[in-house]
Formats: structure tokens, C-alpha cells, sequence
């Protein structure tokens, strides 16, 4: 007579593989998409140029001495007057363009990454405060934040400079204005569906200290969809600084943007001589796509439902 | 109701903490004088001025000087023009809503199907080709595609005009260059640039709506039922991926006024955009002020009214926020 | 002839990781009046079974193999226009979660007159008296407003009871129910078995109840088919099951029911889980559990008087003994 509760003749159950780490996954995952790895490749060529520039380029164009209107709104691919080749044609200053975009490129890059990543990092411990704290910290910072992303940034942006004036460390200081808000709430959003996980709950039963909990544990969990946000945010940044020099608030002319550029380029449209736009605008519009499109592979991935 | 007039009241208040800020934004970034007054202006003027707005008396009482005065509609004179500020930024209003809507309504019409059709088909050529059409389109920005749409199509193939507003015609009292044939010439161009952002914000956004709604259980249920497909789409699937959109539209619609400033700047279309860019190179101070208040009112009624639309559509939140 | 008749049905799902063969070779069938247990793990390929009934099997999955006869037409590949005018009118189908049966942004008279709609004229008001009429009749009191609510607005219950309603409202031959109560308090299962019961005798329609829980199968089910790991292990009356189960995994099943005459006893378990759809053994598919194993049970097995297990006639009689 057998015993149905006890298997004799049952098989030991197969031990399941160990996890691989979330990071190598998440490395894994990314390399699926073509279209990601090609924005990657993209993103890494233009930072490379743009980081090379005083190298790479046949010319410093903010130098002023080594303009000359001669050669000024050559086509593409004219020789000037002292013999050099302009690849991207010249603007209306005798600027080469290629050296004018890879310089420009470099400003964009740098403005773009500083404002954005110290407005990451206020909006972050803001949030991240204001989700642990709670009470009136919380509600205090959150409606700060409301009131802030109630507007859109390029007003907020106008009016800051307006005020301000131009200049490198204002354009950055109005980034960083603008864009805190969007880190913060995202900061605090996640800060508070982990903060009432259990491990948070084990540290506080430790004893471990406040500022422990909050950046040794807490911190290093809300990470990953605070890099998405980062990503989509450089890009916004970039593309927010040049339209700002576009409209002449922006970076003065002796530190010439993309934006610039474009603006400047923008007369010569009517009469035909579209490179002198064109190409600073496709640039941008290769940095912006590039970011996006790793960004956005990177959103999914975290994600794992959203996984094709 | 009661939710309707608790709404209006956070309203209020929101506004008021707004003209708030910004007064003490002025006074905090320099001397009033400076800024509400012309500098060109007469000593006499000055003295004259300086007395009218308050600018002698203590900081509360300014304030309340000034807030008098928004009431009133009364924030100076532009420097540049020379008339006031208010009546500028009205005159120039319709311009900038006419293009607003336009745009919307490009965004809407087309955005929703497309990326419905993507959201139902995903992984056909077409679905793929309008997913990376709609990266292109927020990833580029807002001047350089006007300059392209200038370029490629009133320059080298002559379709619409370079720039400006054209004809204005009268349809049920209002008076807008929609109702013309060459308003409408004119507008396409800085419609379809003020448009393409939020065209593709919608796509995506129809998109993921569309993909999430179709794996749920009641589609499934529906289809159970024997509902033929076109109902199952438009009804089921439509009306629960409506609510996002919605929200994005309606506080979108802010934003459009805003990046307006650029299509404005762009296309010469005289609308407030223009001015406020015009007013900031200027240091027309007043009238930068005067736009910041009216912004303010717009959001603050736009928000009022998407909160409204949005109870309207989704029954679960106008019956449960009455509760709240 | 059977109101349906599954016949071999093989439905198989194509997914990056390889095919699932979900369903492997299933065949049952309902008669007219007829209430028919389905009784399984999650996993067992039960519910899939309903859905390739219903013609709701979507991509990556598709009915490869077997057939399908509804009043003795074969609907198994039917197009989709005509399985549509199938679906809805006389076959129906109830499903488990009744929060998302429901579409929360419709009306819930909006949701009932369009079933009818879909497959026959009817004027508005007629339609709307006729839905009105049949939420009464699954219990759900004062009508005429719940019709203009919203299904948030009701209890899971409830909402259930519209999902049985708009179920009726064409007068299905053949109602398949995929586990309508598992979500739901054990009181309000008790109330929706004893609606169903009374529903399916009056109006004669034939019943496909897909359960996981056998307890909820006796004193209403006629028929019992057990499913594990897409096939089907033994099929018998109810009652027949309950005293004599023949399969190893019914035995299981029907021992591991607390009942009264094991008070204070250890229940019984059947160890382990069932095998991962990708990798089901060649032989016997319960095998790894099975008490009763020997080496012939490695060799594919067949059903044999309704009953897959080649000892099945030497397996020692079933008691409900204690541990």
C-alpha cells in the first residue's frame, strides 16, 4: 500500500541556474536593438570629434585673425582664397564650417552635461529628501516642483535670461532651473515606492544613521530610472541651449553655438546657400537623435516588460 | 459641482501666488524704477510715475499697488511703443491662438491614428517608419525644422509662402486667418512646425496607449462577445486611450504658446510670441511683465480645464473625486 | 450527436524560446444540458482548450492540429468573420478576473446592448428592456440604474453577474466558463454556482467549467475531465471520480480535498510541480511525482478507458485513509 504523501520514486527537482547580475542583463538587453547600438556608435563618434576639435580641426574659428571674408559663403567642397579646402563650405565670416561645428558641438556637449548633471544632482537629493522626510518637507518641495513644470521651459528659460543677460554661466544657471523640477519628482516618485520596501525597513531595525539609509541604500535603488530621465534630459538640454542662442539669448557670439550658427545661417537660406544652416542643424540633429535613441533602448530595458 | 468650485478656488489662489512671485521677481533682480520706468523718461515723468505706482511706499504696499493695478489691466506703457503693454499683448493674442489651435489639431488628427495603427501592427514597415518619424520629430529641434520647412518648401519648391500672416476673415463674429484660403497659405508652414513636436509626442503616446489597452482582458472580452473588430477599435480601445491624451494636450496647449515664441520668431507671424522675443532683446520691461501675468492666467485656466475634461471622460475620477 | 466535440485538439504557441505545446491532444465533449468539469493546474492547458473553442487564440499560438465540432460543424480554422457571428450568440464565454471583464470607461448597458447588436436588429428599447430583464434574472437588484452605472461602481460579485449576463443574452447553446470564481469570496462562489445551476436547467444550455479548485466540481458538475500538462488524464462522472479515482494525479487531487472524514489528519500533497512546458519528459508526464512509478512509465502514454495510466487496473483501490 503506497502513501500518497511520500514520494519514493519521485525525481530530486533541477537546481535552477543562478541570476545573472542585473548589469550584465541589462548590457545584454541593450545589445538586442540594432537601432541602439547604431545610436551608441553615433553618440560615441560626435563626443570623440567634438572632444578632438583643436586637433582635428583645420581651423580655430574663434580665432579671429585666422578668418578671412575672402573666403567667405563658399559652397561645400570650394577652395579659398589661401588654398585650403572647405569640406562643409565656409559662413559669412570666412568661418569653415566643419571646424565651427566641431567647436560648437563642444560647447553644446559641455553646457548640455554640466547643467544637466547638476540639476540630476539637486533635483535628486531634493526629492530624495523630500520622499524620506515626508510631511511638511515633502509637501513644501513638491509644490515647488508643481508650480515649476506648470510652465514650459523655454519661457522660464527667456525670462531667466532675460533678466540675467548672456553669458556661459547663465545659460547653464537657467538650465539647471529649468530642469531640476523633472529630477526631482522623478526622484521622489521612486524614492517613495522603495522607501516602503523591506530592506529600508531592515536597515532602520539596524540602527544604521539617517543619512546612511538615505544614501547608501535608498540612493543607489532609485538609480536606474533616474539615468533614463538623464538621458532624455541631455538631450532636451542641448537642444534647449540652442534654440536660445538661436533667438540671440543664449551664448554671446564669442562663444558661437550651434545655435548660433543656425541663427546666423539663417539669412543666407533665401539665397540659396543652405549649408551654412543646414549642416551646424544636422549636427545637433545627429547629437539629439543619437542620445535619444540609446536613451529610449535604455528606458525599455529597465523596463522588463517592455522588452521586444 | 462642489468639485468645480473647489478647482476654481485653488485657482485663485494659485494665481495669486503667481503675481506674488513675480512682483517680488522684479523687485529682487533690480530697482523697480529701473524696470517699470522708461529711462528715457523725464524727470518730471519720473516723479510722476514713481508716485502712481507706489514705488516710495514699503515693500506689502507696493505690492498691493501693483496688484491693484493688474486688476485694472493698467501695467504701464511699452517703451517702445509707447502705448500699454496690456492692449499690445491683446492685440496680438488671436494670432498666436489661431496658430496654437492649428496646430493642435494637426497633432490630434494625425497623431492619434498613426499611432493607434502603430500601437495595433507593431513590427510592419509602416509602424516602424512612423515610431522613427516620431523620434525624429522631438528630437529635432523646434528652429532648425522651420528653417528646413522654409527652405524646402516655399524656397526651392514655392508651395507656401516665406513668412507673415495673411488675410483675415470673419466667420460667427470671430475674426481669424483660418477663414481665408490665403490665411490658411500662410499659416500651414508655422502650423506644421509648431505641430511636429506634439505630433509626435501624440504618436507615441497613442502608441504605448494602444499596446497596453489591447493586451486587457475586457478587449479580449469584448471579442468574446462577437463585437466586430472597427467597433472594438474605435469604441473600446479609443475611448480608454483618449484619457493620457488628453491630459497631454490640454497641458500641451500651454506649451504650444510658448514654442510659439520660435515659430514666431521664424515665420515674422506677429503674434505674442514674437513680441515677448522682440520685447526681451528690447528690455521692454513692462511688457515682458504684462506677458508673464497673461501666461499665467492661461496655464492656470488651461489647467482648470483640462482637470474638467478629464472628469468628463474618465467616469472613474468624476465620481470618485466628488468623494475626496 | 454532442453539442461539442474536441477531438485530438492540439493548439501550440511559437515563442522565441521554443514551441509550447499547450494543449497536446485533447479530446472531451459537452451534450446539450450537459455541465462538464475541467479540472486542472495552471499550466495544464485548460483554459487554453476554451480559447481555441472560442477561436480567441492569438499570436504566437495557433491550433495546429485536431478538430472542433459545434453542433456538428467543424470550427476549428473557421475564418474570422465567421467564427464572429459564432462568438457571442451561441457560444459564450466567461472569464476569471471579472475587475477587467469589463471595459471600465463604458457604460455597462452600453456593454450589454452591443452583444446584442452585434449579431441580431433588435430596436434600442427592446434591447435595452431585454438586458435589463436578464440582469434581474442573474439577481442583480434594482436594475434599471445598475444598467446606467459604471462597472467600477460594483462588487466583484456583481460584476461577475453582468459577465454571466451578457453571456445569456443571445441564448448561447454552449456557455465555456474559464475559472469565473476563483476571484471571487467563497460565499459569493457558493451564490454564482447556484445561479449557474439554476440558469443551465432552465434554459438547457450545455456548460464547460474550467476550474482549478475541485471542491467547487461536486454536486454540480455531471462530467469531470482532468487536464494536467496538456493532455487529458482521466475522464468519468463526477461521482465516479470522486469515489474511484483511477489516475495517480486524480488521486492526488481527490486526497489532497480536506473533507470531513480526515479532521485533525495531515492533508496529502502530491510533491513537486508540474514539468515546464518546454520540457515535458517523453513518458508519462506525471511520472516525476508519481507515487506508483515503475520503468514502463517512461513509454508515452494513451488514454485507456478514459484513463491515461497503464497500471491504472493494479494501482491499489482508492480509501480515504489517513496518513
Amino acid at each position: 500500500m503506497s502513501d500518497i504523501s511520500v514520494p519514493p520514486a519521485a525525481q530530486p527537482l533541477e537546481p535552477t541556474p543562478p541570476p545573472e547580475r542585473p548589469v550584465w542583463r541589462i548590457i545584454r538587453d541593450f545589445r538586442r536593438s540594432p537601432l541602439a547600438l547604431f545610436g551608441l556608435a553615433l553618440l560615441v563618434v560626435i563626443v570623440a570629434a567634438a572632444f578632438l576639435a583643436p586637433w582635428i580641426t583645420p581651423q580655430n574659428p574663434y580665432d579671429l585673425r585666422s578668418l578671412s571674408i575672402m573666403d567667405s559663403r563658399l559652397a561645400p567642397g570650394e577652395v579659398g582664397f589661401s588654398g585650403t579646402s572647405f569640406w562643409l563650405g565656409t559662413d559669412g565670416q570666412g568661418r569653415d564650417m566643419f571646424s565651427a561645428i566641431l567647436y560648437g558641438l563642444r560647447i553644446s556637449l559641455m553646457v548640455g552635461v554640466i547643467a544637466c548633471t547638476s540639476a540630476l544632482i539637486l533635483g535628486l537629493t531634493l526629492g530624495l529628501v523630500a520622499a524620506y522626510f515626508g510631511g511638511r518637507i515633502d509637501t513644501l518641495v513638491m509644490r515647488l516642483v508643481d508650480l515649476h513644470l506648470s510652465f514650459p521651459p523655454i519661457l522660464v528659460a527667456l525670462i531667466l535670461l532675460a533678466i540675467l543677460g548672456r553669458g556661459l554661466e547663465n545659460i547653464i544657471f537657467a538650465l539647471i532651473i529649468v530642469q531640476w523640477a523633472t529630477f526631482a519628482r522623478m526622484a521622489r516618485a521612486t524614492a517613495l515606492s522603495e522607501r516602503g520596501r523591506e530592506y529600508i525597513e531592515a536597515a532602520q531595525s539596524l540602527g544604521l544613521s539617517r543619512t546612511r539609509i538615505l544614501f547608501g541604500h535608498l540612493l543607489p535603488n532609485c538609480l536606474p530610472p533616474m539615468m533614463v530621465l538623464y538621458t532624455v534630459e541631455i538631450a532636451s538640454a542641448i537642444a534647449l541651449e540652442a534654440t536660445l542662442s538661436f533667438l540671440g539669448v543664449g551664448l554671446p557670439a564669442t562663444q558661437p553655438s550651434l545655435g548660433l550658427l543656425i541663427a546666423n545661417g539663417f539669412q543666407f537660406v533665401l539665397s540659396g546657400q543652405y549649408w551654412i544652416s543646414v549642416f551646424p542643424g544636422i549636427a545637433l540633429l545627429l547629437l539629439i537623435v543619437a542620445i535619444n535613441l540609446v536613451g529610449d533602448r535604455l528606458r525599455d530595458v529597465l523596463n522588463p516588460r517592455n522588452i521586444t | 459641482m462642489v468639485y468645480v468650485i473647489r478647482r476654481l478656488l485653488q485657482a485663485v489662489f494659485l494665481a495669486l501666488v503667481m503675481s506674488f512671485l513675480v512682483f517680488t521677481g522684479i523687485f529682487a533682480v533690480g530697482n523697480p524704477v529701473d524696470i517699470l520706468i522708461d529711462p528715457e523718461a523725464t524727470q518730471a515723468e519720473r516723479v510722476r510715475l514713481i508716485a502712481q505706482l507706489g514705488l516710495d511706499r514699503p515693500f506689502h504696499e507696493q505690492y498691493f499697488v501693483f496688484l491693484g493695478n493688474v486688476l485694472q489691466g493698467d501695467f504701464g506703457n511699452s517703451f517702445v511703443y509707447n502705448r500699454p503693454a496690456l492692449g499690445l499683448i491683446l492685440e496680438r493674442m488671436p494670432a498666436t491662438l489661431e496658430l496654437a489651435f492649428a496646430a493642435i489639431v494637426i497633432a490630434v488628427v494625425l497623431g492619434i491614428p498613426l499611432g493607434m495603427y502603430a500601437g495595433l501592427r507593431p513590427g510592419t514597415a509602416g509602424s516602424q517608419t512612423v515610431m522613427a518619424g516620431s523620434i525624429l520629430g522631438f528630437s529635432v529641434p523646434n528652429f532648425w525644422q522651420a528653417i528646413m520647412l522654409i527652405m524646402i518648401f516655399a524656397v526651392m519648391l514655392g508651395w507656401f509662402p516665406v513668412s507673415g500672416r495673411g488675410q483675415v476673415g470673419e466667420f460667427m463674429g470671430i475674426r481669424s486667418s483660418l477663414f481665408t484660403v490665403n490665411g490658411l497659405q500662410h499659416m500651414a508652414l508655422p502650423a506644421i512646425n509648431l505641430a511636429i513636436g506634439h505630433l509626435a509626442l501624440v504618436i507615441r503616446l497613442a502608441r504605448s496607449g494602444t499596446q497596453e489597452v489591447k493586451a486587457q482582458d475586457f478587449i479580449r472580452f469584448a471579442r468574446a462577445k462577437g463585437l466586430s473588430e472597427p467597433r472594438i477599435v474605435l469604441v473600446h480601445l479609443l475611448r480608454n486611450i483618449l484619457i493620457p491624451i488628453v491630459t497631454l494636450v490640454g497641458m500641451s496647449f500651454g506649451g504650444l504658446i510658448a514654442f510659439a515664441v520660435v515659430t514666431e520668431s521664424i515665420f515674422a507671424w506677429p503674434g505674442m510670441g514674437k513680441l515677448i522675443i522682440d520685447s526681451i532683446r528690447q528690455l521692454d520691461r513692462p511688457v515682458v511683465v504684462a506677458y508673464l501675468i497673461v501666461i499665467v492666467v492661461i496655464f492656470i485656466i488651461l489647467n482648470l480645464l483640462v482637470d474638467l475634461l478629464y472628469s468628463l471622460i474618465d467616469p472613474r475620477i468624476r465620481l470618485d473625486g466628488a468623494k475626496q | 450527436m454532442s453539442l461539442l466535440e474536441i477531438n485530438n485538439l492540439q493548439t501550440h504557441f511559437f515563442t522565441s524560446g521554443g514551441v509550447v505545446k499547450a494543449v497536446d491532444g485533447v479530446s472531451y465533449h459537452v451534450d446539450r444540458g450537459e455541465v462538464l468539469a475541467v479540472v486542472g493546474e495552471s499550466g495544464s492547458g485548460k483554459s487554453v482548450t476554451g480559447l481555441s473553442v472560442m477561436g480567441l487564440i492569438e499570436e504566437p499560438g495557433r491550433v495546429v492540429g485536431g478538430s472542433i465540432r459545434f453542433d456538428g460543424r467543424e470550427i476549428a480554422n473557421l475564418p474570422a468573420h465567421e467564427m464572429r457571428k459564432l462568438r457571442g450568440a451561441r457560444i459564450a464565454m466567461i472569464f476569471q478576473d471579472p475587475m477587467m471583464t469589463l471595459n471600465p470607461v463604458l457604460r455597462v448597458d452600453t456593454q450589454m446592448v452591443e452583444t446584442i447588436h452585434a449579431h441580431r436588429e433588435m430596436s434600442k428599447s427592446a434591447a435595452w428592456a431585454l438586458c435589463r430583464d436578464t440582469l434581474g434574472r442573474v439577481g442583480i437588484p434594482a436594475p434599471d440604474e445598475r444598467m446606467r452605472a459604471f462597472p467600477h461602481q460594483f462588487s466583484g460579485g456583481m460584476r461577475q453577474r453582468v459577465a454571466i449576463a451578457i453571456a445569456l443574452l443571445n441564448k448561447p447553446d454552449l456557455i465555456i466558463a474559464d475559472e469565473p470564481t476563483t476571484a471571487l469570496d467563497v460565499t459569493i462562489q457558493a451564490q454564482i454556482l447556484h445561479l449557474m445551476q439554476g440558469l443551465v436547467e432552465e434554459d438547457g444550455t450545455g456548460l464547460v467549467w474550467i476550474t482549478h479548485d475541485l471542491s467547487v466540481v461536486a454536486g454540480f458538475a455531471d462530467r469531470v475531465a482532468v487536464m494536467y500538462a496538456g493532455e487529458i488524464v482521466e475522464q468519468a462522472t463526477t461521482d465516479g471520480l470522486i469515489e474511484a479515482p483511477q489516475h495517480p494525479y486524480s488521486r492526488g487531487l481527490i486526497g489532497s480535498v480536506p473533507s470531513r472524514n480526515r479532521r485533525g489528519a495531515r492533508l496529502a500533497q502530491i510533491p513537486g510541480g508540474a514539468p515546464p512546458a518546454l520540457n515535458r519528459p517523453q513518458g508519462c508526464r506525471f511520472a516525476p511525482r508519481c507515487a506508483y512509478r515503475l520503468a514502463g512509465c517512461d513509454a508515452p502514454q494513451t488514454l485507456r478507458n478514459n484513463v491515461r495510466c497503464w497500471r491504472a487496473d493494479e494501482l491499489p483501490a482508492f480509501e480515504e485513509v489517513p496518513a
